[in-house]
C-alpha cells in the first residue's frame, strides 16, 4: 500500500516537472527541471524494484545528461529560449488526439503490478529459476545483460563508440583548431 | 473506479510525459529544448516497460533466500541498454546543437529557416 502512495506521488512530481519544462523560457532553468525530473525517474525505479536501472538512471541520466546539456549552454551562449509566435493549435490538436488514442489503449493492458498479467508468466521464470546455476550469478539482470545477451551489450559499446566518433568530427577538432591559430 | 484508476495510474502518467516530451519537440523552435523534450520522451518509455516488468509484493530480482516472487528482469535488462543508448544520443544532439550554432549564430529553429531561405 505505501509503494502504491509512494509512487502516486512520484508519478506527480514528473507530471508537474514535465509541464514546468514547457512553460519555462529560461534554458538553465530548463536543463535544472531536467535533472530534477531524471532524479525522480530514478528514485521511481527503486519503488518498482529496479534498483540496477535507478543506478544506471540516476549516473547516466542525470548525471551526465545534465552536464552534456550545461555544456551545450556555455557553448552556444545563450540562455533564453524566444517565445514561439504563432499559436500552437496544430501541435495541441496532434499531441491531444495521439494521447487520447493511447489512454483508449491502456484499457487493455494488464493492470499494473498484477503477477498473472503475461510478461510475468512468460520466459521470465526460466530466468529466475536458471540463471545463478548457468551463469553463478545471483543478480538476474546482471546473469541476462552480461552472460544471456552478451552481444547486446557489444552493439551497446558500439553504439556508444559510434556516438563517440561522431561527437568528435562534429566539434573535436574546432577548438584545438582555434587555439593553434591564438598561438601563431 | 479507484481500482481501475490505481492500476492505470502509472500508464496515464506515461502518456501524459510522453505527449508532454512530444509537445516540446513539435511545438518548440530552440534546439536545446527540443532535446530535452526528447529526453522527457525517452524517460516515459522506460517508465512504461519497467512498470510493466513490476509486481505487486515483489523484489528486485537478485536471488536470494526467502524471497520467490520477483520482478521481471527483462525489462530492467533492455531499460539498462536504453539509457545508455540515450545518452548517446543526446551527445550527438547536443553537438549537433552547437555545430549548428557555429554555422548560422543561433539555435532558433525558424531563424535558421530564414537564413536558409536566402540563396
Amino acid at each position: 500500500m505505501i509503494d502504491t502512495m509512494i509512487d502516486i506521488a512520484l508519478m506527480a512530481f514528473l507530471a508537474i516537472c514535465a509541464i514546468a519544462i514547457i512553460k519555462t523560457h529560461n534554458l538553465f532553468v530548463i536543463i535544472m527541471l531536467f535533472g530534477i525530473f531524471s532524479l525522480h525517474s530514478a528514485a521511481l525505479f527503486v519503488v518498482m524494484d529496479a534498483a540496477d536501472v535507478a543506478f544506471t538512471e540516476a549516473a547516466v541520466g542525470t548525471g551526465i545528461s545534465t552536464v552534456l546539456m550545461l555544456t551545450t549552454l556555455a557553448l552556444t551562449k545563450k540562455h533564453r529560449e524566444k517565445k514561439p509566435v504563432h499559436r500552437a493549435r496544430l501541435p495541441l490538436l496532434v499531441v491531444l488526439i495521439t494521447g487520447s488514442a493511447l489512454v483508449y489503449g491502456t484499457y487493455d493492458m494488464p493492470s499494473f503490478g498484477d503477477p498473472c498479467s503475461p510478461a510475468q508468466q512468460h520466459i521470465k521464470p526460466r530466468y529466475i529459476e536458471n540463471s545463478v546455476a548457468e551463469t553463478g550469478a545471483p543478480n538476474v539482470v546482471t546473469a541476462v545483460l552480461a552472460s544471456y545477451r552478451g552481444y547486446d551489450t557489444l552493439g551497446e559499446v558500439t553504439v556508444i563508440f559510434t556516438a563517440g566518433i561522431g561527437v568528435m568530427l562534429l566539434i573535436g577538432g574546432r577548438f584545438n583548431g582555434r587555439n593553434n591559430k591564438e598561438n601563431r | 473506479m479507484i481500482d481501475v484508476f490505481i492500476s492505470h495510474y502509472n500508464y496515464w502518467i506515461v502518456i501524459l510525459l510522453m505527449m508532454a516530451g512530444f509537445y516540446t519537440v513539435i511545438n518548440h523552435g530552440n534546439l536545446i529544448k527540443k532535446i530535452a523534450g526528447l529526453n522527457i520522451f525517452q524517460t516515459s518509455v522506460f517508465l512504461l516497460y519497467i512498470s510493466i516488468g513490476y509486481v505487486d509484493n515483489g523484489t528486485t530480482p537478485i536471488v536470494a533466500e526467502g524471497f520467490t516472487r520477483y520482478a521481471n528482469p527483462l525489462p530492467h535488462v533492455l531499460i539498462l541498454t536504453a539509457i545508455v543508448v540515450g545518452v548517446s544520443t543526446t551527445a550527438l544532439g547536443l553537438a549537433l546543437v552547437v555545430r549548428i550554432k557555429e554555422a548560422y549564430g543561433t539555435i532558433e529553429e525558424d531563424e535558421i529557416q530564414e537564413q536558409d531561405m536566402i540563396p
